[in-house]
């Protein structure tokens, strides 16, 4: 469920960086609040678990095809909410750099995806709400199917937003949402069943483990100064509003920056969309993605800018307007040919030439 | 081999070209962080039917791989081994986007086919990219560059101890995989229940290994932040580089090269 670079426009990739980076500022002040300095090893200790595990499969039952762990809602189980999620931010950031699994501009719409909704939604409001923290089997299994299956689902969902509102693939709105959903449906509910397999094997061996991933929520249940005793729940629902209000308002503070810079741009928008040949038709089926979108976040309303379609011509015309008037079509298919094997050549001569020389004796 | 050691050697392998010695690798790792940062963001930032004035944006890949002495073919090859990836994203381009934008002799050619090769050319200048980073600077050094960027420490060091437990534990589960594949004949046995206890044991021994690592580390005076042994000072010559090599990008973006090259050799040579 990763998003490639290839696949979103830097506006979304930018909006979504600061809105993760935000999370994870503040899921590291409360990791370090929690004042148990040994949560930090045991994160990075417990997201090489999940590299390694990623790569055990198992058969899925009835199908013949294997799978793997996504890692996620185990996470958020065994660590909490804010420790699984810095965890998951780093497993995605080893995938993005060693496996170029996920790009580098497309790691905050990964983190959020797949780290936001499993450690934020489906574990504190889903998975603890089901299973109250029982050893139950049954009880471990619905809950962890329930949230894995959740969070997925909103986790493509997301996927299917960015990638429709960044305007790179062609995919509409509906069509993609489709394709995502379902599929990830079936996802979620494996990932649960495994989930459960796990954690239930967990409980009957080693309970306390599960016991001190509760821990940070119950060590924060203190008494405050006016006698007030919070309970773990009711802590959850508080720094729950505290992650949300943090992505909602770094969304909004670039989202604001993204869409004034987008009104700079000179490639006026109905220009190009006049210069294309079935504007109507476009403007129509962008028109309802961008409704939907609209309806969905406001502050998405400066991505139209990114998604219709241009022209190749108009876009050569924005910088060049001299020669796009003069060139017939063909003949700038031509140049963009000629021109663009030269470069290539240029660009390996200049390899060539800079290669490294091993050192003299 | 089996495949999770196959995964670990080419993993090692890139950890250990970033412990060469070049011009490159001399750069300060914050410098090169944003140097391919800006190349990503200004790659993407062209629109979905640009192919040729993406072209020129290959000579950053191409002159730090040469002046790095990074190995081509391992990075052509981690680059290819994604493209079919990349080629699903992709593939509903051609079939969603079928009005014709071009046209070359007699053969038409439609948007999406373009913005479909758009997708594939923007996939390995940035996959490329990122391998190069990683490849001349190491995880520790981008950490301490994302550190300076202003990421939490707790956040680099986990991502550090991460690394360092990949080895470890990877090692680990493709033995104990190893051992399940032998035993279940046909496939047999490697269904979810026998997984669940397979992986809950590993993550038991992950629990314990992590408790001592711990303490060896208290042992040894850890205060709770990893250091570089290596201090890096932002030199002169690595503002050159991030100057430099931002510019040509911006000049790449902001003016169509090969449209100009290549409509100036048309018209010379007609």
């Amino acid at each position: 469920m990763h998003i490639a670079d290839a696949l979103i426009s830097p506006a979304v990739g930018g909006a979504m960086w600061a809105a993760s980076a935000a999370a994870i500022a503040y899921c590291s002040k409360k990791v370090r609040e929690t004042a148990d300095d040994k949560i930090v090893p045991l994160m990075g200790v417990l997201g090489a678990f999940i590299f390694a595990v990623q790569m055990i499969n198992f058969t899925i039952p009835a199908t013949g095809s294997s799978g793997h762990l996504g890692g996620g809602l185990m996470l958020a189980i065994l660590l909490g909410p804010y420790a699984a999620f810095l965890t998951i931010a780093s497993v995605l950031t080893v995938q993005a750099l060693f496996f170029a699994d996920g790009g580098l501009l497309a790691l905050g719409c990964n983190i959020f995806n797949l780290g936001f909704f499993p450690a934020f939604i489906a574990y504190p409001l889903i998975y603890r709400k089901i299973s109250s923290d029982s050893t139950s089997r049954t009880r471990i299994t619905v809950a962890a199917v329930i949230a894995a299956a959740v969070g997925l689902q909103m986790g493509a969902f997301s996927v299917v937003l960015e990638t429709v509102s960044s305007g790179i693939s062609a995919l509409s709105f509906a069509t993609f949402l489709l394709l995502m959903q379902p599929i990830h449906a079936v996802v979620g509910v494996v990932e649960g069943v495994v989930t459960a397999s796990v954690i239930a094997f967990v409980a009957h061996a080693r309970p306390e483990i599960l016991q001190r991933s509760l821990l940070p929520d119950c060590t924060q249940a203190v008494i405050n100064q006016t006698g007030e005793v919070f309970t773990a729940s009711q802590l959850s629902t508080y720094s729950l509003r505290g992650v949300v209000l943090t992505f909602l308002v770094a969304a909004l503070l670039t989202g604001g920056v993204a869409s004034w810079f987008a009104s700079q741009q000179p490639d006026g928008l109905e220009w190009s969309l006049a210069k294309v040949t079935a504007a109507g038709d476009v403007k129509g089926k962008q028109g309802t993605v961008h409704n939907v979108l609209a309806d969905f976040q406001g502050t998405l309303a400066f991505l139209p800018d990114y998604s219709f379609k241009k022209d190749t011509s108009v876009q050569a015309g924005a910088t060049e307007p001299m020669n796009a008037e003069n060139v017939s079509k063909i003949g700038t298919s031509v140049s963009g040919v000629v021109g663009g094997l030269l470069t290539l050549a240029l660009a390996a001569l200049a390899g060539f030439l800079l290669r490294r020389r091993p050192l003299a004796a | 081999m089996n495949r999770i050691t196959a995964a670990l050697l080419d993993l090692k392998r890139l950890e250990l070209l970033a412990h060469g010695d070049s011009s490159i690798h001399r750069i300060h790792p914050l410098a090169k962080t944003v140097v391919v940062i800006a190349f990503i963001a200004l790659v993407v930032s062209c629109n979905r039917y640009q192919i040729s004035a993406l072209l020129p944006f290959a000579v950053f890949p191409i002159v730090v791989t040469s002046q790095s002495g990074l190995p081509p073919v391992f990075i052509l090859k981690k680059i290819i081994l994604l493209l079919p990836l990349l080629l699903c994203a992709a593939l509903f381009n051609p079939i969603f986007d079928r009005e014709s934008m071009l046209q070359i002799g007699s053969v038409t050619i439609s948007g999406g086919w373009i913005s479909f090769f758009s997708i594939q050319l923007r996939s390995v200048l940035t996959i490329g990219s990122a391998f190069i980073l990683i490849g001349t600077t190491g995880l520790n050094a981008v950490c301490q560059a994302l550190r300076c960027l202003g990421l939490p420490a707790v956040f680099t060091t986990q991502l550090l101890f991460l690394q360092r437990y990949i080895f470890v534990l990877a090692e680990e589960s493709a033995r104990a995989s190893l051992a399940r594949e032998l035993r279940s004949c046909g496939n047999k046995g490697q269904g979810i229940a026998s997984y669940g206890s397979l992986v809950g044991q590993l993550l038991l021994r992950t629990f314990g290994r992590a408790e001592r690592v711990h303490a060896a580390m208290l042992a040894r005076g850890f205060t709770g932040e990893l250091h570089d042994r290596r201090a890096r000072v932002f030199k002169t010559a690595d503002l050159r580089f991030v100057i430099g090599w931002v510019t040509l990008f911006l000049i790449f973006r902001l003016h169509n090269l090969p449209m100009r090259i290549g409509s100036f050799v048309t018209a010379t040579f007609p």
